[in-house]
């Protein structure tokens, strides 16, 4: 396995539109949106790129079979190489690291990964279609909802290592006000421990400010060879480590504590990256953060921090901030995360991707971390606590 | 390309209009229980990465993926889908060993449209929502319209189409995985009822339920293992856009793109010469005679003088869909393409049986998605690791 | 860049807007009907259930019992080898109490949901059920259980003709 690498790969331009619970455009036109803006910053037109991936969630958002075939247009696909892949809420990192092996083959030089999802399609909410995630033999008969499964993982990621509700909400507090600084976000907010243990329950311990929102939006990069990307800019962001890895479908007979699946993506991508110790040779990450435990059992299976040592000695926002705040120890979800930017599932993901390239390329704005990043991870996690994709970028 | 990649092995399941007796999981598992065989592969020690192709709908499951690792002993170990056919997924694991990353990697493609209660229901709900689907038609109109242009434009005819039908059909007679084998003949086409003029009854692929595995693998480990690997020379794909408005009615721009790519790669430049073998899509007759000229074997309105010459045939100068093609095997769903590359591999081995077609070096697998898309790809495969030249 | 970005597109509308006819919608539902075969493993599994059992599928290899059964050992990559019939006692690995309906619409009871461990069944091998005869705050990970069966005239050979798993006492 991993014979050794044969070209280097660069992002070199990154395109997103706004999060909201509802917007007017087809999934199509944001697609267009996201596109034509990763182009513009990269400085080329739809002539320049070989081939295009698509990464899309449930069809039953979008309420259209064969989504990508219909989103094709929007990304550019049309008369050009176009595949879709997809695992699940994987997908939106997972879809420039589809596009990394396009170039990394050899076979294309500029290759666009688009991310779509427009969830406000499906009535009576989105939660109706993620029902049927779930085995129509031995689970959709007993009224499953999507949340279930995060609230069983959330109770036994606590049980297990003795942490607090109350430690757990400081993510969703820290998340939510690094949003106020992206201009794309959908929930942003100055809140408070207190705001999330008196929230609405929701499927027990989940409380609704522990939740990121449904969202519609879409995101893009354009990725280069290296040397079509040294002649475009002169600062790419260079795709250094990929990693993905599933585990098995039967989620009641594994332990839900630990995301072994994220950890082994992790060592995969740090192998292929060179990185051998994790919290001190990343300086920026941005883990997926649909509920504000995930970003705790996540940035765990990053090997960010040891197994149920994330919130250590995190009692309030003070704590977190001081840690994993922008000018803290560790930065993590600078952009605001998934609860604060929103979640348009496979966009979430890519808006990860996009986060770490403007980062690392100095150009984050208000939401510039303050250790000067050299290195940046983007993970996301996906299908039924099962799945994990990294990807490592430097600069 | 800078490393090369073979086929190392294959591996089937199912092959029936109805598989009652079996789950997917388990349809899957004797597949690849197969295909690992044929390769001599531990996939829990060996395989590097797998690839599924599925649909959420075509499954009645959102995240398809969710439900693939177990039965493919892809536990804990890199595994993706990718929505599209089975040539979709091969070239994207043929891909992910050029890149260097891995050395083997496996890709799964099936169908169980007899679990599917509702299957032009669900051809419905691919079509734009807004600018089609309020329309109401019935799926199959699309390929009325374009069966009507193409023919139109080329001079080609129904009873082509007709030909076209009577031949796959009785070419799946050599088939054992064959689930429309039949000795019918062009009149019987022609006197089958209309469907959406001139597409008629017996121009449309039945469906069937199918499971095919491969194993791919880089050439260093390739030779290793396989006494017959069957290297991969080119390959390619496309999409046109899915909107009817827009798109071409007479050509498969998709498979001409395609098939450009994919000659190229493999350095081909007279295809009707260079190749011996064809496996293309014929899900509807007139697919058939359109993908043939699309890759370049023919002018656009040349492949109904070919027909009618017996080039096509099993024992012709060039046999276009000697397994029966979807007509007599079976519409497979996103299995489609893979079972056109899995014949073509046993094409090469020169393990086709009654079927086996004279000497072959080269032979072409190319797929499209089906209704209502204008996607597809083309991947060209050699029992040599390069295309004698002419 | 977003900060050599100067505006950000999408244009937002509310439920209002959508319902008062602001904004155009044009509404479809699939027709997307299944019947999934069950196969080996699952029609036995669902057959027993029928009958007020539970079966799992044991893999010689690696020895472990597998429930819901499957015919192949996703780690051993082989067919599992015999079917074992498991007890319908337990240990609750993890819960959670849900408020919330399969469409996110609020339950006026909340229902207790667990990951339980069969007796019988290998560590860590456990089957999503209901907890019921039992307050949300009793519920505890490693209580015991049992369960509640539906009278066997109206089982159907479904994962509901257990209707939930109560605690039970122990010695």
């Amino acid at each position: 396995m991993m014979a050794s690498i044969k070209r280097k790969v660069a992002v070199i331009g990154a395109g997103i539109t706004l999060f909201r619970r509802r917007l007017k455009e087809t999934g199509r036109e944001l697609s267009f949106y996201a596109t034509k803006m990763a182009l513009e910053q990269a400085g080329i037109t739809l002539d320049d790129v070989d081939a295009v991936v698509c990464g899309t969630a449930p069809d039953a958002f979008d309420g259209v079979h064969m989504k990508g075939e219909y989103l094709a247009d929007g990304m550019g696909g049309h008369r050009r190489p176009f595949v879709r892949v997809y695992v699940g809420g994987g997908t939106g990192v997972f879809t420039p690291i589809a596009a990394w092996w396009h170039v990394a083959s050899g076979h294309f030089d500029i290759v666009l990964a688009v991310a779509e999802e427009k969830m406000s399609s499906c009535f009576p909410h989105p939660q109706k279609a993620f029902t049927t995630i779930f085995d129509p033999i031995y689970t959709r008969p007993l009224g499953a909802n999507l949340v279930w499964i995060f609230a069983l993982e959330m109770q036994r990621y606590m049980h297990v290592h003795g942490v607090k509700k109350e430690q757990i909400a400081t993510i969703a507090v820290k998340n939510k006000r690094n949003a106020l600084d992206h201009p794309c976000a959908q929930l942003p907010a100055k809140i408070t421990v207190k705001d999330v243990l008196e929230s609405e329950v929701m499927v027990w311990p989940v409380q609704r400010l522990d939740i990121s929102p449904p969202s519609d939006g879409a995101a893009a990069v354009v990725m280069a060879a290296e040397h079509v990307a040294k002649q475009l800019t002169d600062d790419p962001v260079w795709m250094e480590g990929v990693g993905w890895c599933l585990d098995s479908t039967y989620w009641t007979n594994r332990d839900l504590y630990y995301p072994k699946y994220v950890e082994y993506a992790a060592r995969m991508a740090y192998k292929m990256a060179g990185i051998k110790n994790p919290p001190k040779e990343i300086d920026v990450a941005e883990p997926y953060d649909p509920f504000d435990y995930k970003e705790a059992h996540h940035a765990e299976g990053l090997m960010l921090a040891r197994k149920g040592e994330y919130l250590k000695d995190v009692k309030d926002e003070d704590d977190i901030f001081a840690k994993y705040g922008r000018d803290g120890d560790l930065p993590i979800c600078p952009s605001g995360g998934l609860l604060g930017v929103g979640n348009p599932i496979a966009a979430a993901g890519m808006m990860k991707v996009c986060e770490i390239f403007w980062q690392l390329r100095k150009e984050a704005g208000k939401r510039q971390v303050k250790n000067d990043p050299r290195t940046g991870v983007a993970q996301a996690w996906g299908d039924l606590m099962q799945v994990g994709t990294v990807m490592v970028m430097r600069v | 390309m800078e490393r090369r990649v073979a086929v190392i092995g294959v591996g089937w399941s199912g092959f029936a209009p109805q598989t009652a007796d079996v789950s997917y999981k388990e349809l899957m598992f004797e597949a690849a229980t197969r295909a690992y065989d044929d390769a001599g592969v531990d996939p829990r020690r060996d395989v590097d990465s797998f690839i599924t192709c599925a649909e959420d709908y075509w499954e009645g499951f959102s995240i398809f993926d969710e439900f693939v690792p177990d039965q493919l002993g892809a536990v804990l170990k890199p595994t993706c889908t990718v929505s599209g056919d089975g040539l979709h997924g091969l070239v994207n694991a043929v891909m992910q060993i050029e890149s260097g990353l891995f050395d083997v990697v496996v890709v799964e493609a099936h169908s169980k449209a007899s679990d599917i209660l509702t299957y032009e229901g669900l051809l419905k709900f691919a079509m734009d929502p807004i600018f089609t689907r309020p329309l109401g038609w019935h799926p199959y109109a699309l390929a009325g319209l374009e069966m009507a242009r193409y023919l139109y434009d080329t001079g080609n005819t129904e009873e082509h189409c007709a030909m076209v039908v009577e031949k796959n059909r009785r070419n799946a007679l050599a088939n054992s995985l064959a689930s429309y084998a039949a000795d019918l003949t062009a009149d019987d086409v022609m006197d089958s009822r209309p469907l959406f003029e001139p597409l008629k009854e017996l121009d449309v692929a039945g469906l069937a339920d199918g499971c095919v595995v491969m194993v791919l693998a880089a050439e260093e480990v390739a030779e290793k293992l396989a006494d017959k690997p069957v290297w991969v020379l080119g390959m390619g794909w496309a999409n046109e856009t899915i909107s009817p408005e827009l798109r071409d009615w007479c050509r498969p721009v998709y498979a001409e793109i395609a098939a450009d790519m994919a000659y190229a790669m493999a350095g081909i430049k007279n295809p009707a010469k260079e190749i011996d073998l064809l496996e293309v899509d014929d899900r509807f007759s007139y697919k058939e005679l359109q993908h043939v000229e699309a890759l370049g074997v023919c002018d656009y309105g040349e492949a109904s003088r070919l027909l009618e010459d017996g080039v096509f045939d099993r024992d012709g100068d060039l046999p276009v869909n000697p397994s029966g093609g979807s007509l007599g095997v079976g519409n497979l769903l996103e299995a489609s393409g893979l079972f056109r590359a899995m014949e073509v591999v046993l094409q090469l081995r020169g393990e086709a049986g009654r079927r086996q077609v004279q000497d072959v070096e080269v032979g072409v697998a190319q797929s499209w998605r089906g209704l209502p898309t204008a996607s597809g790809a083309v991947v060209i495969f050699g029992s040599e690791k390069e295309v004698k030249k002419p | 860049m977003s900060v050599k970005v100067k505006e950000y597109r999408g244009t937002y509308y509310s439920r209002k807007d959508l319902e008062e006819g602001r904004v155009m919608a044009f509404k479809d539902r699939p027709e997307a009907r299944y019947a999934w075969a069950t196969g080996v493993a699952m029609g036995r599994f669902l057959a027993e259930l029928k009958q007020g059992r539970i079966v799992g599928r044991k893999c010689r290899v690696c020895g472990r019992v597998l429930v819901p059964p499957r015919m192949f050992c996703e780690m051993c990559f082989r067919p599992t080898d015999e079917w074992v019939y498991v007890s319908d006692t337990g240990t609750v690995l993890t819960y959670s109490v849900s408020y919330l309906g399969p469409a996110a619409e609020r339950l006026k009871e909340p229902i207790i949901i667990a990951v339980i461990q069969l007796d019988g069944a290998s560590p860590g091998i456990g089957i999503l059920h209901k907890l019921g005869e039992v307050k949300p705050e009793e519920v505890k990970v490693g209580m015991r259980v049992k369960a509640v069966w539906k009278p066997p005239e109206e089982r159907e050979g479904a994962i509901t003709d257990i209707l939930y798993f109560r605690p039970v006492e122990e010695g």
